[in-house]
């Protein structure tokens, strides 16, 4: 399918959107009527035709303004993206993965032409054509795991393996749910998820962890998780919190539906061959509230969840202040008629709104 | 595949695919070992990997299934061939002279994709290397590996003898300043101690050979005050031959007698029941199994479980622990 890109923004004017498809195709996190943290990992091998499963790393209508809003992070603030000297080999990896990746997934949209050492990349959208040596860094005008991840979407961590743990040693991350990889370079898998509540209580990142080094090549991984955003802002980082902040508090009950957006991650794991690195990408994906009720089961669903969500999750996930006003109206989609188990929007079977 | 994960349900070792290949050569190299390497059946090239790094290989021998860890030695940048080297075992269960005897070029075999439980640490300033007769496979992949980016490395590596210094000649000739070799029979040892004294902070240490000798050198470095962190070691321990013994499995209701030649996991796979496994030598841990029942006595082997669980009799490594006794009922 030939993807039509948009022309939008996630800063100032915020004129992002949702086509239908996207619509349609929006990752719903919950699968029953409420949420707690779990190990929700599975295999990262395909899933349904056009379904942000479908594809090892998924290029969807956004793109081209994701990859702009990205610059202009970076250009502000370089220590976006940081990688220490020994993950050079990684980010290498990185690189091949992903040209390899979507030149075979998008083969319309990206080519790689491999002699030897000598690559040949070329990205439509974007208009970029570069010919460069592999593994040779001279030849690129950025470090491999910089220039790629300019051309990809979502944030990546680059993990290395050592110690029977993972440590933030690489990054390129502006469109963060409130986390820093200026402060979070270096730590380990335990270090950078403290701030998490309740999940070490229940021993979820120990198990995590164990299954995170497990990961073998060629097998890849993953869950999702989500968060809550008010407008359509990608870079919602602790650097930046003073510009999105205060965004919080220019929600009223008459503009929640189109302001508050749903902000859900697909989290996914791939070995890096040559280093023994693990890459984690995280893609965001947003929808806001009023789009989400054009799908009956969604909008019954969102209301139970955020109604029952513990103190703790609201808390950490920084819409305690604004669950009431959220519930006040969620609950005009929420009919109390039962929800089909699953994530999928079941548009054909399920009853629409009974209010 | 429909969803994403349900709930809360623990996670499953997830198996890359396995890699069909031909057999496309068989060098011996003296009179106990021999490599061998590989080519993909269906055309495409092998996954790159990093040095260190293992494949199972797949044997049917007879009704026997076997699946042994050996290092790919080969470039880890070369994607045409894999190889890998295997020093005869008289005493072992066969899977080495299954290889040695029975394979021939032209036969066809099964290997994992690449796992890596022993990597270089890349922050290292420079690479220590000291090797035991075949412990010398991991660090030839790893040797390639740095020689590409020139990195810094030093390797001792010490022999029974001259006839028996597998790829000695081929270091020697390549890495003349970096190469130290030693041979039992004419009394050359390594002196470790000065060895490790004289290195650049930052240099890491890595020992792959027999138990005696990785017991040695962990020891040293920590005493010389080496942080546990700067020294890797692998030891893949073989399964070894054994008392027969019976287990039943409770989730599945099976039951099976361990044969003599066989490990637990073996028998557990011959039922049709797959424990999930990176390296089958008793390191990665993805095979742990819980006990439920048991009267006798267990054989621990592996290198996984801490001492307390070995002697509270509620988990065992199938890979390469047995059981002596009349009862074992597992969780599997
Ligand atoms: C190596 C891969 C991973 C990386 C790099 C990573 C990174 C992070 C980071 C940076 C945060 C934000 C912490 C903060 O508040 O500063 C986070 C949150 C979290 N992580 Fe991970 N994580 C990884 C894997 C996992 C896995 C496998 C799980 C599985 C359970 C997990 C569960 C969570 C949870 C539950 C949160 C809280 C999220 C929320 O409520 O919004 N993470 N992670």
């Amino acid at each position: 399918m030939t993807i039509q890109f948009n022309d939008e923004t996630f800063r100032d004017d915020y004129s992002f959107s949702n086509s239908q498809r996207a619509k349609d195709r929006f990752p719903f996190p919950f699968h029953e009527d409420s949420y707690m943290y779990s190990i929700n990992m599975e295999q990262h091998q395909g899933g349904p035709a056009d379904s942000i499963y479908e594809k090892r790393f998924d290029v969807d209508e956004h793109y081209i303004a994701e990859m702009r809003d990205r610059a202009l992070v970076l250009a502000d603030d370089p220590l976006r993206c940081q990688s220490l000297p020994h993950m050079t080999l990684a980010g290498w990896d990185l690189l091949e993965l992903i040209m390899i990746s979507k030149s075979e997934d998008y083969p319309e949209l990206f080519e790689l032409h491999r002699d030897g050492s000598k690559w040949h990349w070329i990205n439509k959208p974007m208009g970029i054509e570069d010919h460069f040596v592999f593994m040779d860094e001279t030849t690129l005008p950025y470090g491999p795991m910089e220039y790629i991840t300019r051309q990809t979407q979502g944030d990546f961590c680059v993990l290395d393996q050592r110690e029977d743990n993972l440590w933030m040693d690489a990054g390129m991350v502006t469109t963060q749910a409130d986390w820093s990889l200026d402060f979070d370079i270096g730590m380990n898998f335990f270090e950078w998820h403290a701030p998490v509540p309740l999940a070490h209580e229940k021993g979820i990142f120990k198990r995590a962890l164990k299954f995170l080094l497990s990961i073998q090549q060629g097998a890849p991984a993953r869950r999702l998780n989500w968060t809550m955003t008010v407008n359509p802002l990608l870079d919602t980082s602790p650097e930046n919190y003073h510009k999105w902040g205060v965004q919080k508090n220019s929600l009223t009950p008459e503009n929640l539906g189109s302001k508050q957006h749903l902000r859900v991650e697909l989290q996914t794991f791939f070995r890096l061959p040559r280093s023994n690195g693990l890459v984690f990408p995280i893609r965001c994906y947003l929808m806001s509230f009023q789009d989400i009720m054009s799908k009956p089961k969604w909008g019954r669903r969102l209301h139970r969840v955020v109604r029952d969500l513990p103190e703790e999750l609201a808390t950490y996930k920084g819409f305690i202040d604004k669950r009431p006003m959220m519930l006040d109206f969620l609950a005009q989609y929420d009919d109390g008629l039962p929800t089909s188990f699953g994530v999928w929007p079941d548009d054909h079977s399920e009853p629409s709104l009974q209010k | 595949m429909t969803a994403p994960a349900p709930n809360s349900t623990a996670p499953k070792s997830i198996g890359a695919e396995k890699i069909k290949v031909i057999v496309s050569a068989i060098v011996p190299l003296n009179n106990l070992v021999t490599r061998f390497e590989f080519k993909r059946i269906d055309g495409y090239q092998f996954p790159t990997f990093s040095g260190g790094a293992h494949t199972v290989v797949e044997m049917q021998d007879g009704d026997l299934k076997r699946s042994n860890p050996y290092s790919l030695m080969s470039d880890p940048a070369e994607t045409e061939t894999y190889a890998i080297s295997v020093r005869r075992d008289d005493q072992g269960r066969g899977g080495s002279l299954f290889l040695h005897q029975k394979v021939q070029v032209g036969a066809t075999m099964t290997l994992s994709s690449p796992v890596n439980l022993f990597s270089l640490d890349l922050r290292a300033r420079k690479h220590l290397f000291v090797a035991g007769g075949i412990g010398i496979t991991p660090f030839m992949a790893q040797i390639k590996q740095l020689d590409a980016v020139h990195g810094n490395w030093e390797l001792h590596y010490s022999c029974r003898s001259p006839e028996l210094g597998s790829y000695v000649d081929e270091l020697c000739a390549k890495h003349a300043h970096s190469v130290n070799i030693y041979y039992d029979d004419k009394k050359q040892s390594i002196d470790l101690e000065n060895l490790l004294d004289g290195q650049p902070i930052g240099t890491h240490l890595y020992v792959c050979g027999p138990k005696g000798m990785i017991d040695w050198v962990r020891r040293s470095a920590a005493s010389a005050g080496w942080p546990d962190a700067h020294v890797h070691h692998e030891e893949f321990l073989a399964p070894q031959p054994g008392k027969p013994f019976a287990v039943r499995l409770a989730k599945s209701g099976l039951s099976v007698e361990v044969g003599e030649h066989e490990s637990l996991l073996e028998a557990i796979e011959r039922l049709g029941v797959e424990p999930p496994y990176l390296c089958r030598g008793g390191a990665c841990g993805q095979c742990e199994t819980d006990v439920l029942e048991s009267e006798g006595i267990f054989i621990h082997r592996d290198h996984w479980l801490e001492d307390d669980e070995k002697s509270s009799g509620i988990k065992i490594m199938p890979c390469v622990s047995r059981f002596d006794g009349k009862i074992l009922v597992l969780d599997r």
